[in-house]
């Protein structure tokens, strides 16, 4: 039969114009496989929280009046008048307007709202019932719903107040943008984060200048200072600053009069903890610039005013906007400074915090992370573009430029290094120098109280344990997925839409705030109906949520290592029958080992450092540092939380010099080919 | 007996852009086939397409009576030398070569055997275990030949092996690559741009052109016989001239009548007439050497210019018909007619030496 | 083997399991209460139940609130010990504690049982709001000592006070509605207009107040009482006040969380905490527990705390959280300058 059908149908095509579709060997299922796993993984980690979140900032609540029934009694308490709707009452009355039937989880309407003429002393009884499936009363605190009728004399029903429903709509967004307490936060992110910009770019622009264009002495020392703010959490600038121009600040006189706490200390912590970042982007801008311009400048006589402004700044320019956007993101996106030093001033991701972790209104704080992802994916997508360009100017051919001697000006080079230096170590030692003291202001004697972090919240030593465990796995398993995800993607064969969708996920991390992605993850994985729900809680979420918040700059480093391998190689290892993880295992991981151990410990300060993403998720017996210092800093335990700050630095510094031997001893056994 | 390589009606489109139009090609078993063309030919992508790398559109390829045209690489057999040797940086030579018998069931001393055998065969044994960055470059792919011969393949594919290296490396390895193939007798298809490196080393060559096969043919055949006008000035150097066919093997040049090859040309047509410089063959002024007498034109000596082996002369003249030749003589020529610039001179332009193409078309076929 | 010997070796058998499945019940314990204080409190009740293991959530009374409802549908926890009455009046409402009369609840004061029959809920010790004032910084800066909630609204006291946002903190909270309770919904509103133009900024916790008082970061800390004499004992130089018109509070609670798989457990902790025991453990740090004649006084407490504290109606403060919250966070969180 299936023989005569086919014979009936019309000849096709003929068999050279159909399409080949290749055969996949065991190699190409197996690495199309692990891409897959890593893509799920980035789906259920980035993808789906973030879909939960969004969905949950359309999720309203709202009294539903229809599902309401009254029935009043006469003086004598006989019920003769016939029941009448919640609705029905208020059509005729007015009494709530339609816009104050939105609410929050937590609305109670009382009921008395509907009976203008009510007063508690009177001998009529009351009835009430829930007609509707969801809705329901409260009688004092007891919760009752369903379609019997309750009846209470006149004293008790003043206290029956009706719960709302849940509903789907713009109500929140409607309330955000009418509230405007709230919506003043998006002002007040948005000239923090151009104030800090500004200055912290022009400063680092120096800062670099001077690296790159003299002939001072220390450049290795000055830029080793410049890097340390790297390695602690963003909020510790903050508490050093109250030591320094707090009410009982060391230094309080120089604000004259000024409170540390609000836009100041917000702009000048931002700028400490923002500056290696932005001096890293400069440099490199800087690095790359042609030295055969400044002798084509020196040649026309052009004065060295004119040729900074003609050669230098638009050499740079990709690098300096690059910069701007990269630390404008970290200044809007940070939760922890603005926090400590923030004051009364609000800011985007304080908002979060505030509206989840203190009135538990979830549904608010999602709508707060969807307005503070639009700067956040705006700054993301420009900063993408800029160094897009730039690595198309870095491929042109250049020799590099050689700073000569320029005593005066070297001389100037060094004094504003030093006071860059100064502000940074400056605020680390003032924390240090805080932590040892027993008593700020009243007892200057020295002591180990504050480390005794048992004694207070935020989990004692156990959360300091807990960091490095957080920080060590998330280094190792961070390193495995975003490698082998990197490679795959890379080196797949074919595969073109898949591969698209792989980068595309890979790259949105990075737009993605810290306080978002944590918020996003209590929607997804405290879903009781969500499988993974186990997972809530446990360190691994922690892992999985720091790995997932960092993945973006891994996954770039490692395409950039992968990228300079022979495109060849996966080729010559299948012409020679050798599956691809031999090739794996033999070649690409020890040829790129030592990017490999960049990015593990680039994980792991960052782990250590983390607060935005993980505040929301650490449980009783996963605490971390980084968050007792904000928890200790809240409580007012300041100098606690700067001792367990500087325990961070320490930890992070520490495990640099490690990296650092252990890169050259791997380097020295692994990497012995690159060397004639 | 059908041939060892079979390539029917292969297409490669990458997006908009055709790569390879309805190539057919049969490669015999133990042949040296070159595949040669300008950049973006599609020879590359043809030799791709047969190791599997880049898939066809549509088209089929058999190997050895089987068909692998959708199979992975790994199910395909051949060995390959790229351009960039993609030797493995931090094994050393040693391993590179033995990478590829690691993992057949081969016991360890036959690998350690196979490899020195290889070693020997590319002449670089005392450099086992030296890494790839440490030899010289033609070193390097004489290693990345001896890791692709290593499992004895039934095909070896070279994508131009011999660009990176300088020009006397070049020439030296070109005797080496063609001699070990010829040992090994293994099928080899190398794709070059260089037509020295082709007509020095292939059995056959292929030149592509846009994506399609121009001609096919055995250098001699590539070289005198060049099947359109493309494949003429692509290989080698050659004059090509103006002219009006009056009759079948019959063309006017100017106000000169001349005899050459104008197989499927219709009388009438205007057509370009190529003949390679050193067809060009000098007389005496005013002499008639028997049997050519319809091939003599009479020109006069321009420029000449030194070029080691023999003086290239630009001639121009009446007979011309306005156009310019340029012509190789030989040292002896020159003395013996004590030719210099402005001389007077008769040279004759053998018919069979004479191929006529359609004008118009830059690369128009015959036939 | 006898049939005798075989029935002592199964039931020693059986004993033995039974031993080390009661050994291994955990708990996992909600609270709020002080960090330094858990250990003695997992310690003491372990004296008399070695067999049931604590496993402590400790978070501020609005994160483990949060933390609760957020897992409605999915509870954690075992047993809420040590939360603010009106968070669990909150989680009574939505219906997430089990009701539970505990052996002994007819000893404890009819204020701190929950009103219900079995009460949902069962009070430990009351948690009173006081004025913590650093006497070194006042003196410096010339500023006279507050009596009252109405001198806190003086001029003078411009920038020098500092309370706890109530959206976060629950002594925010009962201050906020320990003065609605006071002065009417009007004039406690009218009261905080005024206070809000002398606060130097809202803290996220109860207890920050009081330190950054007792460190001299800030004169005047709204705070709790038990905070205060704490700092006191450390040594700062602070006074704790009991403003004269009344003080607000709430007080530290337990429950037993709806569904909980180890209600037996549950049921013998909560037993526990309201015993005489548990009372007198409670009364280390607090003046005010729920079984009366048990207090003994506090060191550094105010004397006159306990007079001063209000007839404090809970279902108001429950019933109308949000709606306090919200007209709190309109009026006082839009600040965007921070006061000097």
């Amino acid at each position: 039969m299936a023989t005569a059908a086919e014979e009936a149908l019309p000849k096709g095509r003929p068999a050279k114009a159909r399409p080949v579709r290749p055969k996949l060997g065991r190699d190409d299922l197996i690495m199309r496989a692990f891409m897959v796993v890593i893509a799920l993984y980035l789906v259920v980690a980035l993808a789906l929280p973030l879909y939960a979140m969004l969905s949950k900032s359309f999720s309203t609540f709202r009294f539903d009046l229809t599902a309401y029934e009254f029935q009043v009694s006469d003086e004598q308490g006989s019920f003769a008048v016939p029941p009448v709707s919640a609705a029905a009452l208020n059509e005729e009355l007015q009494a709530v307007p339609p816009e104050n039937l939105a609410t929050n989880g937590d609305g109670r309407l009382p009921a008395t709202s509907f009976f203008p003429d009510f007063s508690f002393r009177s001998p009529v009884m009351y009835r009430i019932r829930a007609t509707g499936d969801d809705a329901s009363y409260l009688i004092g605190s007891e919760r009752f719903a369903g379609s019997r009728w309750q009846e209470v004399d006149s004293n008790d029903f003043r206290r029956v107040m009706l719960r709302p429903v849940r509903d789907i709509g713009l109500a929140n967004y409607a309330t955000y943008f009418s509230t405007p307490s709230l919506f003043r936060s998006v002002e007040n992110s948005l000239i923090i984060s151009v104030i800090s910009t500004v200055i912290t770019v022009l400063l680092a622009f120096g800062f670099a200048y001077a690296l790159n264009r003299s002939c001072m002495p220390f450049k290795g020392v000055f830029r080793l200072i410049a890097m340390a703010p790297i390695l602690v959490p963003s909020l510790l600038p903050g508490i050093a600053l109250v030591y320094l121009f707090g009410n009982q600040g060391m230094l309080k006189a120089f604000l004259l009069g000024e409170s540390i706490y609000g836009p100041i200390g917000i702009v000048i912590g931002s700028v400490f903890f923002t500056f290696p970042h932005a001096m890293i982007i400069i440099t490199t801008a800087l690095a790359i610039s042609d030295a055969r311009l400044y002798e084509a400048a020196e040649c026309l006589k052009a004065s060295r005013w004119k040729t900074f402004w003609t050669v230098t700044v638009p050499g740079a320019r990709y690098g300096l906007i690059s910069a701007a956007f990269v630390v404008f993101n970290l200044v809007i996106t940070d939760f922890g400074l603005p926090k400590v030093i923030g004051g009364q001033f609000n800011m985007l991701a304080v908002d979060i915090y505030k509206q989840v972790i203190g009135q538990q209104n979830f549904e608010m704080g999602a709508v707060v992370s969807v307005v503070l992802l639009f700067p956040a994916v705006l700054a993301f997508t420009v900063d993408r573009i800029v160094q897009k360009r730039q690595v198309a100017a870095l491929s042109a051919r250049s020799v590099p430029y050689q700073p000569k001697p320029k005593p005066r000006f070297d001389a100037l080079a060094f004094v504003y290094c030093s006071l860059i230096a100064v502000f940074i170590l400056g605020l680390l030692g003032v924390c240090q120098f805080a932590a040892l003291i027993k008593f700020w202001p009243y007892d200057l004697s020295l002591s180990l109280k504050n480390y005794a972090f048992d004694l207070m919240d935020g989990g004692g030593w156990d959360s300091y344990y807990n960091s490095i465990r957080m920080a060590f796995l998330t280094a190792i398993f961070g390193t495995l997925v975003v490698f082998i995800g990197a490679y795959m993607v890379e080196k797949t064969r074919g595969f073109e839409s898949g591969r698209s969708l792989f980068q595309l996920l890979a790259m949105l991390p990075m737009a993605i705030p810290g306080m978002v992605l944590g918020l996003a993850y209590i929607f997804f994985f405290n879903d009781p109906r969500n499988p993974l729900n186990a997972l809530y809680g446990t360190l691994a979420i922690l892992v999985v949520c720091t790995v997932t918040h960092f993945y973006t700059v891994s996954h770039l480093t490692a395409m950039t290592a992968l990228k300079q391998m022979d495109r060849e190689f996966e080729s010559v290892a299948a012409s020679l029958k050798q599956p691809f993880y031999k090739l794996f295992r033999v070649v690409t991981v020890p040829v790129c080992l030592p990017t490999i151990l960049d990015i593990s410990i680039y994980l792991f300060v960052n782990a250590m450092t983390t607060v935005s993403a993980v505040v929301f998720l650490y449980s009783p017996t996963t605490t971390l540092a980084s968050v007792a210092v904000l928890n200790m800093d809240d409580a007012g335990d300041i100098a606690p939380a700067a001792a367990m700050g500087m325990m961070i630095f320490y930890t992070n510094a520490g495990a640099r010099i490690l990296h650092l031997i252990v890169s050259k001893g791997v380097l020295r056994r692994t990497q012995a080919w690159r060397f004639r | 007996m059908s041939s060892y390589l079979r390539i029917r009606d292969l297409h490669k489109k990458f997006g908009d852009f055709t790569a390879l139009r309805n190539v057919s090609l049969d490669v015999e078993e133990g042949e040296f086939v070159c595949f040669l063309g300008p950049s973006g030919c599609g020879k590359t992508t043809l030799l791709r397409a047969i190791a599997g790398l880049d898939l066809q559109t549509h088209g089929s390829i058999e190997q050895a009576g089987r068909d692998i045209s959708t199979l992975p690489i790994a199910e395909r057999d051949f060995g390959i030398v790229f351009q960039s040797y993609a030797l493995f940086p931090n094994l050393t030579i040693e391993r590179n070569i033995a990478f590829g018998l690691e993992n057949s069931g081969r016991p360890r001393a036959e690998i350690a055997r196979r490899v020195t055998e290889l070693l020997d065969l590319v002449g670089l044994a005392d450099q086992r275990e030296k890494y790839p960055a440490q030899l010289s470059g033609g070193q390097q792919q004489r290693i990345a030949l001896a890791r692709a011969i290593a499992t004895s393949p039934g095909l070896l594919l070279l994508d131009e092996p011999l660009s990176a290296l300088d020009a006397k490396v070049r020439v030296h390895l070109r005797h080496q690559i063609k001699e070990l193939q010829r040992k090994l007798g293994v099928t080899t298809v190398m794709v070059t741009h260089d037509q020295e490196e082709a007509l020095s080393m292939a059995d056959r060559i292929v030149v592509m052109n846009h994506g399609v096969i121009e001609q096919i043919g055995t250098p001699t055949e590539i070289y005198r016989e060049p099947r359109s006008l493309f494949v003429a000035d692509f290989i080698g150097e050659t004059n090509q001239l103006h002219a009006t066919l009056s009759a079948p093997g019959c063309f006017t040049l100017g106000r000169t009548c001349l005899q050459g090859m104008t197989d499927g040309l219709a009388p009438g047509q205007p057509i370009i007439v190529t003949i390679r410089p050193e067809d060009i063959i000098p007389h005496a002024p005013g002499s008639q050497p028997a049997g050519s007498e319809r091939g003599l034109l009479d020109v006069t000596v321009g420029e000449m210019e030194f070029l080691g082996s023999f003086w290239r002369s630009r001639l121009t003249g009446a007979a011309l018909g306005g156009e310019q030749l340029y012509a190789d003589f030989s040292i002896n020529a020159v003395r013996r007619l004590s030719l210099d610039e402005g001389a007077d001179l008769t040279i004759e332009l053998p018919a069979s030496r004479l191929i006529a193409f359609p004008a118009g078309e830059d690369h128009g076929h015959r036939g | 083997m006898t049939f005798r010997s075989i029935c002592l070796t199964a039931a020693a058998a059986s004993l033995l399991i039974a031993a080390a499945a009661k050994a291994e019940t955990e708990l996992t314990v909600y609270t709020a209460v002080e960090a330094e204080d858990l250990k003695r409190y997992a310690e003491t009740f372990n004296k008399d139940h070695p067999d049931i293991k604590i496993n402590w959530v400790r978070d501020s009374t609005g994160v483990v609130t949060a933390k609760l409802l957020a897992e409605k549908n999915n509870p954690q926890a075992d047993v809420v010990w040590g939360l603010a009455a009106t968070s669990l009046l909150l989680l009574k409402t939505e219906g997430m504690l089990e009701a539970y009369a505990p052996k002994g609840v007819e000893m404890l004061d009819k204020k701190f049982v929950d009103n219900s029959a079995p009460p949902a809920w069962v009070g430990m010790d009351a948690w009173v709001a006081a004025v913590c004032f650093n006497t070194v910084e006042a003196e410096k800066l010339g500023l006279p000592a507050p009596k009252s909630w109405k001198d806190l609204t003086n001029p003078v006291y411009a920038g020098h006070v500092i309370m706890p946002n109530p959206n976060s903190s629950g002594t925010g909270f009962l201050d906020v509605s320990s003065w609605l309770q006071l002065f009417g919904e009007k004039d406690g509103w009218a009261y905080m207009d005024g206070l809000h133009q002398n606060i130097a900024r809202y803290t996220h916790s109860g207890s920050a107040p009081c330190k950054l008082a007792a460190s001299g970061e800030i004169p005047i800390g709204i705070s709790f009482a038990f905070r205060g004499a704490k700092s006191k004992a450390e040594g700062a130089p602070i006074d704790i006040i009991v403003p004269e018109e009344g003080v607000g509070w709430d007080m530290e609670a337990t429950a037993i969380v709806a569904g909980t798989s180890k209600l037996d457990a549950a049921k013998t902790l909560v037993d526990w905490s309201i015993s005489k025991t548990a009372n007198e453990m409670y009364n280390t740090g607090y003046a005010v527990v729920a079984m009366p004649g048990i207090a003994k006084p506090v060191e550094f407490f105010p004397d006159n705390l306990i007079e001063k504290m209000i007839d404090n109606d809970f279902e108001f403060a429950a019933n109308n959280r949000a709606a306090i919250l919200q007209e709190w966070q309109r009026r006082y969180d839009s600040k965007s300058e921070p006061k000097g």
